[in-house]
């Protein structure tokens, strides 16, 4: 068992723990801070070499912070983001000094939702893929170039494009030069923010296809956010759920299909609309809205919709724990605490 | 069998003038609504889905104009209107739109006037159409608002749109659309902007609005897995034309035309496993002011051949009512709707 479990932490590139990002609510005259939008909130999972983590939920549930939060776009409010350094031992990213962060920040890259917005009109793309290298010190300038070419080229594009404005690109091809750019620093792990869903349905398949290639070719590690379900099932090895800022079930991709424990999982799976004549199965109808992030509601954050809603449910916060049997799937619910591994 | 169709739309062209450019964004389009059934109108971004709506209610920008064809309501048996002989702010027009045909729009947020509460928006329109007074129009908007599903209709019917979150304002929408009890409801791309748990809402209350009163539908998506669940026939558009027309079994069990079946094959399936690879259809969607002289989508297609360089695809008749645009189905082809 232990020898399994260091196994596993050796492919381990990046553990979050206890993650949370707040953001204040402020109001009236003084601009006092009456709240807090908990938008990732105590969030602990890791991230393998070389695997797709697809993170999944409603908009509003933290999925986009929790990926911002990774490239420290945000500064998380507190918790630990622990990434394996090439000394093979783990740092935390947000206690290192500013030289040492530095130098992480190459390391893991962000493709964003969208393309049109993620250019300077004003900087050809040449110039826009030249700074970030200038910046980290990557190779002489005709060094830079010829990446620069290189980067194009892996993802099907003509290499002189790169003397070309983004306003010469359509959506497709953006997303395309998005791709080579996060590729031309090198990186490790790269966050997906919704890399398709900008995107027509004929466009979409070119681009998760080049990015499967990609991850491949360069042993790759994604973390793919994006609400559209089919889509992370099809792209992810494994999948986080996330409602209202907490994760409540991971588990392999596979096995999320097969077998989902969270009621919430449950509906927002069943509520997936299937592209095949009969495939409709009984669907769960959530009712209402997903609550307000600055007064999630007591206990299990699911319980004002949940189905199987218990007295424990309201009271308590149920904790992501590991299935018997099947280490891996974890799930918060109440439902399943009899199956679950006891801390 | 004509008597049949609610809605028949034949050879519709609207132009765009936009400086010396013409853009054809619906080129010959022809399709049929049944009485009571749901139409879906397939087609990326750019396709021509939304301006054939808009076109259907005259509802287009001043740069547009339907250039030819015709869009027959048959509201009765006796009666068929033609819908492009009226000028697009005649009183006929006014008078239909809203009572007879209604349209909920993408997206809520815009579409909804900020600075009226949703009981006045709704309100305006059953009033324009109906002769009610304002306590019985309002108790009829509450009733209606309560059959959507909002909680306590009586306060929401005074609260302004900012103060509902995306799904009640879609409802909202619905209610606007519903509330004259119109004949058709024009859908276009209804869930968006909506979660997939929302969405799931709404398109059983688009359903369940349809049941109970009867409507014809024409659903505007992109979104094949909204078309396989409550559609009965699909028109699939591809830059101003409709490619494919069928029923929905037809459609999804036996495509003809390349770009419906790669447009079938092009989308991840949950369940699928990371196994499987994805069809997808290469190049780009064409800029919309391109003029083909031959079939359009002859630059992406995997089969094209010589023929579909040079003259635009004519309609062929697979089965009863399965129409393909394609040369490939040459033989199957119908003379007279060249």
């Amino acid at each position: 068992m232990t020898d399994d479990k260091t196994m596993l932490d050796r492919h381990v590139l990046l553990q979050l723990k206890h993650l949370k990002k707040y953001f204040p609510v402020s109001s009236g005259w003084l601009r006092k801070v009456t709240g807090h939008v908990k938008a990732v909130d105590d969030i602990t999972l890791d991230i393998r070499k070389g695997e797709t983590l697809g993170v999944v939920g409603e908009s509003g549930c933290g999925k986009s912070t929790l990926g911002k939060s990774l490239l420290r776009l945000h500064k998380p409010t507190s918790g630990e983001l622990l990434l394996r350094c090439d000394d093979g031992e783990f740092h935390d990213l947000l206690s290192l000094p500013k030289k040492e962060s530095f130098k992480t920040r190459r390391r893991i890259q962000m493709i964003f939702q969208d393309p049109y917005a993620s250019f300077d009109p004003m900087k050809n793309i040449h110039n826009a893929f030249d700074e970030p290298m200038r910046i980290h010190g990557l190779g002489s300038k005709s060094e830079r170039t010829e990446k620069i070419a290189q980067a194009l080229k892996t993802v099907n594009l003509q290499p002189d494009y790169m003397y070309r404005y983004p306003h010469e690109f359509s959506g497709g091809q953006r997303q395309r030069i998005c791709i080579a750019k996060a590729l031309a620093l090198d990186p490790e792990l790269i966050v997906c923010d919704e890399p398709v869903s900008a995107l027509d349905v004929s466009i979409q398949a070119q681009i998760l296809n080049l990015m499967r290639r990609l991850q491949n070719e360069f042993n790759l590690t994604f973390v793919f956010i994006a609400h559209d379900l089919s889509v992370v099932q099809y792209m992810s090895d494994r999948i986080a759920v996330m409602y209202l800022g907490k994760v409540v079930e991971i588990a392999d991709s596979v096995c999320l299909y097969d077998r989902q424990l969270h009621p919430y999982t449950q509906a927002l799976l069943s509520a997936v609309p299937i592209p095949k004549v009969g495939a409709r199965k009984d669907r769960i109808l959530l009712k209402g809205d997903v609550p307000s992030p600055v007064n999630p509601p007591s206990g299990c954050r699911f319980h004002p919709r949940c189905r199987f809603c218990m007295d424990i449910c309201t009271k308590e916060e149920p904790p992501l724990r590991g299935m018997k049997g099947n280490e891996g799937h974890k799930v918060a619910c109440f439902l399943h605490t009899e199956q679950q591994i006891s801390e | 069998m004509e008597k049949d169709y609610i809605l028949q739309v034949k050879n519709l062209e609207t132009r765009f003038k936009i400086g010396k450019k013409t853009v054809h964004a619906v080129n010959d389009v022809s399709f049929n609504l049944r009485r009571g059934t749901t139409l879906g109108v397939v087609g990326e971004s750019g396709c021509g889905k939304s301006v054939t709506a808009l076109s259907i209610m005259q509802l287009l920008p001043k740069a547009a104009h339907i250039e030819g064809g015709q869009v027959l309501y048959t509201p009765s048996p006796e009666q068929t209107l033609n819908l492009t002989d009226f000028k697009r702010n005649s009183k006929e027009l006014r008078s239909i739109r809203g009572k007879d045909i209604a349209m909920i729009f993408q997206d809520s947020l815009s579409s909804l006037d900020p600075v009226y509460s949703i009981g006045w928006q709704i309100m305006e329109n059953l009033r324009m159409h109906e002769k009610l007074s304002k306590k019985e129009a309002k108790e009829k908007i509450i009733r209606m608002l309560g059959e959507l599903g909002i909680p306590s209709p009586e306060d929401r019917f005074k609260s302004y749109p900012f103060e509902f979150s995306g799904g009640m304002k879609q409802r909202v929408m619905i209610a606007i659309g519903m509330i004259c009890n119109p004949n058709i409801l024009i859908a276009d791309e209804p869930t968006t902007a909506l979660d997939v748990t929302i969405q799931a809402q709404i398109l059983a209350l688009i359903k369940q609005m349809q049941q109970e009163h009867g409507t014809s539908v024409i659903l505007i998506t992109h979104n094949m897995g909204i078309v396989a669940e409550i559609c009965d026939e699909v028109a699939v558009m591809y830059m101003g034309r409709v490619v494919e027309f069928g029923s929905l079994l037809q459609i999804f069990e036996n495509p003809h035309h390349p770009y419906t079946k790669a447009l079938l094959k092009s989308v991840p399936v949950l369940g699928m496993g990371k196994d499987t690879e994805l069809e997808s259809i290469e190049g780009t969607t064409p800029d919309a002011s391109t003029v083909f002289k031959g079939c359009e989508f002859e630059p992406r297609c995997p089969f094209a051949m010589k023929k579909c360089t040079e003259e635009h695809p004519m309609v062929c008749e697979i089965e009863e009512g399965h129409e393909v645009r394609c040369w490939l189905y040459e033989e199957k082809c119908k003379d007279d709707r060249r």
